[in-house]
């Protein structure tokens, strides 16, 4: 589904990323972990289109694709949802008239008709209920005076109306308590199928207590210092990144 | 091409009521004297008591100077120049739809505002004034059968010509300014409007104008006066063909809300604002004042500007009666060179009085968008209260944002609040949306018009959703 390879890139003339090759295929969980300032949230804003970041080397392929060549709004069509770290407020723009307008993009892409207004209501009653979201949020603006387990929440639930191919979840678990937690990885389990893949970017192990990949990467100064199952991540919570500092430098 | 040059290039913007109006219409000759004055007077068959006002508020413009105060670049102006005058060629007062032109029914379906009442939306009453003069008002008789006067202005000089001899003038007095001393010396029409003692006005009344004629001004003249206890809202839309000259329009519009009574008063004016290079499009220098002239009277202004080449109006309420509300929502949207200095006067007379302004100004291209604002609290206005909220976007880095808050304070026991906020469209909320699969130009539409909301929300529901569009559309770009 997404192949990286060799990808270098940089942000106002400081190479971030230093080389990756990843490759996700359909039906796997991917997590990608690693000290901050590594280079995980420039690695999605790549992946997204995000404009700030420059792409000086290598190419990313989404579904047969060169992603790089393709408008942001493009790829979302496509099937790239990015979960944001800070999700943004967008005043009196209801969260109903923002997903209507982005489920009928989508479907526009998709060759399928739009949604009619109870139609739409109807299929966003039942991914609420699915998310297992609190019904006030969808009443509201866009992220407006949501608190910050709220937005991850709201992402979570923009995540499932959308059915994606490939979610990157940009440390959504970081400002959550325990139950907002639970809430973002059983939408994630609920939503992960044979025909869609997952790259869970997280500081912490916590997440992946609910969520568990397939594949632990390690990302350290802008490479893929290393990969393994998902025991890895237990061994990064006990020791910390200290160990792969050391061992990468030498 | 990243967001900013689409936010750069974000200056293409169809005006979808550009289109001319083949009729014969029938004007004076280019020019302003006492000849034309008198007939003009004659023409609209005017008892003598209008034509001695008209005339010396021409005498008193004669020695005023255009005002120069405004954060606008406005050129000289040849008031010689300008046809004072021009009507479609029809039948004088047509009696039934049968007799009016088909061309202007047309017109005016074209505009959406269909002449036959069968056609329009439930619940709207309309008054349709194309250039100098009235075409059709509908639902007169079932409207009438109340007591409510729902006429053009010049019907209303020779059929309720002691309302208009007491309150024309009353409020916006000929001495005001330039513009409303030259309105009154030339006003050609526009629409008249009585509530009667203790009646609601059943349904929302609107006027329509449209500019057709070439190197025309419009000058129209409307009064709406709510008695005792009454209430009325009322809907102005104006557009205008695309010409390359630019063209003036200079109205007046006076409201006297009495005790309890109130007064919705709603505008979206869509006047062609010029092309993309700043050509042509209208000068719209309006005055509008309502008077809360007893207790517990409310006037409430709301306005959508998204038209015109330069803006200059000030919609305003005194507060006379004790108790009594003022209001005033404004968004206005500039783009490419159009310019606006648009905001409220809130003059506190009587004890107890309220007034809110919330003004969301928007500007995109090279345009400059002015927000000028007085609260003026007198001496015996004892506990009056103002709030104020201005608000600034900006969509582009060329376009210019201006706030000018006056403040007048006589009296200690009142309270003004101020707030302001400037900011820049947010690449951040654009991005979001691009994220979600919606592209940069819906984005905007879909953020500019979250900005508005509050004041879209105050629009008569059938409108709200015309005003929305009409935001989206004036923000239009050639980036596919």
């Amino acid at each position: 589904m997404l192949k990286i390879k060799n990808l270098k890139a940089q942000i106002n003339g400081k190479q971030i990323l230093k080389g990756i090759n990843l490759e996700v295929n359909a039906g796997e969980i991917h997590a990608i972990m690693g000290p901050n300032g590594s280079g995980k949230s420039t690695l999605a804003a790549v992946l997204a289109g995000r404009d700030y970041v420059e792409v000086n080397h290598g190419e990313v392929i989404f579904m047969g694709k060169n992603l790089l060549e393709i408008s942001p709004e493009e790829r979302a069509r496509m099937g790239i949802f990015l979960g944001f770290q800070y999700p943004v407020e967008i005043p009196g723009v209801s969260m109903v008239s923002f997903m209507r307008t982005a489920v009928n993009e989508i479907r526009k892409y998709r060759n399928l008709s739009p949604l009619s207004s109870s139609d739409f209501l109807k299929y966003m009653r039942e991914k609420k209920e699915l998310i297992e979201i609190d019904t006030q949020l969808t009443n509201r603006s866009v992220n407006e005076g949501f608190s910050g387990g709220e937005k991850k929440k709201n992402e979570i639930f923009q995540m499932a109306m959308l059915e994606p191919k490939l979610s990157i979840l940009d440390e959504t678990d970081s400002g959550l308590d325990i139950d907002a937690l639970k809430i973002v990885a059983n939408g994630v389990n609920k939503l992960k199928n044979s025909d869609n893949a997952y790259v869970v970017i997280t500081h912490y192990q916590r997440l992946l207590d609910y969520i568990i990949p397939d594949f632990v990467h390690v990302l350290y100064d802008g490479k893929i210092v290393k990969t393994a199952g998902k025991e890895l991540a237990l061994e990064l919570e006990k020791n910390g990144y200290d160990w792969i500092k050391k061992e990468y430098q030498n | 091409m990243n967001s900013e040059d689409i936010l750069n290039n974000f200056t293409q913007s169809d005006y979808k009521y550009g289109f001319t109006t083949n009729i014969e219409t029938e004007t004076f000759p280019k020019g302003l004297n006492e000849d034309i004055i008198r007939k003009l007077s004659q023409i609209k068959e005017e008892p003598d008591f209008m034509l001695q006002w008209r005339l010396e508020a021409f005498r008193y413009w004669q020695n005023m100077k255009m005002p120069n105060w405004a954060h606008l670049n406005i050129p000289p102006i040849d008031y010689q120049d300008i046809i004072y005058y021009a009507a479609p060629k029809q039948k004088k007062s047509p009696q039934s739809l049968d007799e009016i032109d088909p061309e202007l029914k047309k017109t005016f379906d074209k505009l959406g505002i269909p002449l036959e009442e069968q056609k329009q939306l439930s619940g709207v009453a309309v008054d349709a004034v194309m250039d100098s003069v009235s075409i059709k008002t509908t639902f007169k008789e079932t409207l009438a059968n109340l007591g409510i006067i729902f006429c053009s202005m010049s019907e209303a000089i020779k059929e309720h010509s002691d309302l208009v001899k007491k309150y024309l003038g009353s409020v916006v007095p000929y001495t005001d300014n330039f513009f409303a001393a030259l309105n009154s010396a030339v006003f050609s029409d526009g629409s008249f409007v009585y509530i009667p003692k203790g009646i609601r006005c059943p349904m929302e009344l609107s006027t329509y104008f449209r500019i057709n004629a070439k190197n025309t001004g419009q000058f129209e003249r409307t009064l709406i006066i709510a008695d005792e206890d009454s209430y009325v809202s009322y809907l102005e839309g104006c557009t205008a063909p695309m010409r390359d000259e630019n063209q003036l329009h200079a109205a007046v519009v006076e409201l006297i809300a009495l005790r309890n009574a109130e007064i919705k008063y709603s505008t979206v004016q869509n006047w062609y604002p010029g092309d993309k290079q700043g050509k042509g499009g209208i000068y719209n220098f309006v005055t509008k004042r309502g008077i809360c002239k007893e207790e517990n009277s409310k006037i409430s202004w709301t306005q959508v500007e998204t038209g015109s080449a330069i803006t200059w109006k000030y919609p305003s309420c005194i507060l006379k009666g004790d108790n009594s509300i003022g209001e005033f929502y404004s968004v206005a949207l500039t783009n490419h060179y159009q310019q606006a200095d648009t905001g409220t006067k809130m003059i506190h007379i009587g004890k107890n009085t309220r007034s809110r302004i919330v003004s969301k100004g928007i500007s995109a291209g090279q345009s400059q968008n002015s927000y000028r604002g007085l609260v003026k609290i007198m001496k015996n206005a004892d506990n009056a209260r103002n709030f104020t909220q201005c608000d600034s976007m900006l969509l582009s880095d060329r376009c210019g944002a201006h706030t000018f808050p006056y403040i007048e304070i006589d009296n200690q026991t009142a309270i003004a609040e101020h707030e302001a906020t400037t900011s820049r469209i947010g690449e951040d909320q654009i991005f979001y949306c691009n994220q979600r699969g919606i592209s940069t130009e819906d984005a905007i539409g879909l953020i500019v018009n979250g900005y508005a909301r509050e004041i879209l929300n105050q629009l008569p529901m059938e409108f709200a959703v015309e005003a929305q569009k009409l935001l989206q559309i004036s923000l239009e770009n050639s980036v596919g």
